[in-house]
């Protein structure tokens, strides 16, 4: 009989902890990260210019992105990036990236901290190379 | 072809179907990104809790301990502690060694024919390896996927991702680009250790002839999720953002759909953990809750120190022979049977 009292809390441990992200999250919005695009950004998706990719594919390829942008201008010394509809760019974090997206606080770091996803562009790079 | 593997391997590949094309149908991505979640954990909970309730209803009449070592004993008898436990302490000692370690697996034997011909038993090693990894390398990868579940991510969890992401590996060719974002070890060791799993079915002989078709689902099930996490974070790439915002919305009890797109491999991915969640309580995989009950594990081998009395014992109306000689006793000796007292003694208790 003392043996259901223990299997009865053992079940219940494990009923908390695998219910683990309800109640931690409990009473809290989950709000979903809000970006603000830097003015030249925000000039650039109101003239539909647009980024080096689509919206979709720069949300979940940026990463890849940048590690061959770095892979071709480190190793291949190849600096010019053709986009899809031909417009060329320079491959640069600090120079291109950078140029429009500004504000790492408010852009990068709001999505990558919701993800909790820590880069190491910065270990190299500064965050706001034009110091505006 | 073996009909056992090959419905398992077409049943997970349906689901995969299922989800990846379903997902393009409009009002679909409700039920899978939604409804199916509830449902699957709803029923994990209960069918884990039913399951071991029933266990722990049935009965452990008598202590079956296996004993792998000397039991207690006289006192110049040095005792095998752990292996033939007789405290409490001990058990416990026991089965964190069988729950953490795998230990009784580790002791696990193979017995083959040698030329001789000699009979020769050999530790299964790999089996053991193939089974910590496996299952170290599945709790690492839950806890770590609860940065999708948790906000602000917790401490220990962001520590576990450095330490999964240790290696730095990055390839970069034309073809294959791997590398970004960060390599998490505990994804491919997952991966291979469940298809060492599965080909150590298919290879031995012994072993393939006693699995069942319920034996390769959850393998390719959880293949298949290994697989399309593995595809999602490195190859095809995923809007992590939208996927917490789906996860985020489960767990808070205000759940939607978000609005900037998720690949339909995620949806598979999320399809494939449901499936495993609700097939959970009527499988094999129970062996999770069913290794704390284990009663040749989780009890002390005290079979001579204690008296066991049976739980359910009631109280037996008996009819001893002492109290059938006292009734008897005047007819027995009529008889000429012997009797035990003689009926002098007994002659002033009979007029009581």
């Amino acid at each position: 009989m003392s043996d259901k009292k223990i299997i009865i809390a053992g079940l219940a441990i494990f009923f908390v902890l695998i219910t683990f992200p309800f109640w931690i999250n409990m009473g809290k919005a989950a709000n979903a990260p809000e970006l603000i695009l830097a003015p030249t950004a925000q000039a650039a998706m109101d003239s539909g210019e647009g980024c080096v990719l689509p919206l979709d594919e720069m949300r979940a390829n940026h990463m890849q992105i940048l590690d061959l942008w770095r892979h071709s201008v480190v190793r291949n010394a190849e600096r010019i990036y053709v986009g899809a509809d031909g417009k060329e760019y320079n491959m640069s974090l600090s120079n291109t990236c950078l140029d429009c997206h500004s504000n790492k606080a408010d852009f990068c770091d709001r999505c990558h901290n919701y993800a909790s996803v820590t880069p190491y562009c910065w270990d190299c790079h500064i965050d706001n190379p034009k110091g505006e | 072809m073996n009909a056992k593997y090959m419905y398992s391997f077409l049943a997970v590949l349906a689901l995969f179907f299922l989800a990846y094309l379903g997902v393009r149908v409009p009002g679909l991505p409700v039920v899978f990104g939604i409804l199916l979640p509830y449902a699957a954990v709803i029923i994990f909970i209960i069918g884990v809790g039913n399951r071991i309730m029933g266990w722990a209803r049935s009965a452990v009449p008598f202590r079956i301990t296996t004993t792998c070592g000397q039991q207690k004993s006289l006192s110049w008898i040095e005792q095998n502690k752990i292996d033939n436990p007789s405290s409490k302490g001990a058990v416990i000692v026991r089965m964190l060694l069988e729950v953490l370690c795998f230990r009784s697996l580790f002791r696990n034997t193979r017995i083959k024919m040698k030329e001789g011909p000699k009979l020769t038993y050999h530790l299964e090693i790999f089996l053991w390896i193939g089974a910590l990894a496996f299952h170290y390398a599945f709790l690492v990868t839950i806890l770590r996927h609860l940065r999708l579940f948790t906000e602000p991510v917790p401490y220990l969890i962001r520590l576990l991702e450095t330490v999964d992401s240790f290696f730095r590996l990055e390839i970069l060719y034309d073809v294959v680009q791997i590398g970004l974002p960060g390599v998490f070890i505990s994804g491919f060791v997952l991966l291979a250790a469940a298809v060492y799993l599965f080909l150590r079915r298919l290879f031995i002989p012994q072993v393939k002839y006693i699995s069942l078709a319920a034996d390769y689902f959850p393998l390719f099930l959880i293949m298949g999720i290994a697989f399309t996490g593995i595809f999602m974070r490195y190859f095809s790439k995923v809007n992590v953002a939208a996927a917490k915002e789906l996860a985020m919305g489960l767990v808070t009890f205000s759940p939607h759909i978000p609005e900037s797109s998720i690949s339909g491999v995620f949806y598979a991915h999320l399809l494939f953990v449901c499936v495993l969640l609700a097939y959970f309580p009527f499988s094999k995989l129970m062996h999770m809750g069913g290794i704390f009950l284990s009663p040749t594990r989780n009890l002390p081998g005290n079979t001579r120190e204690v008296r066991h009395i049976n739980p359910w014992n009631y109280p037996v109306k008996v009819h001893s022979y002492e109290a059938y000689e006292d009734d008897f006793r005047e007819k027995m000796i009529e008889a000429g049977l012997p009797v035990v007292k003689q009926p002098a003694e007994t002659a002033p208790e009979e007029k009581e």
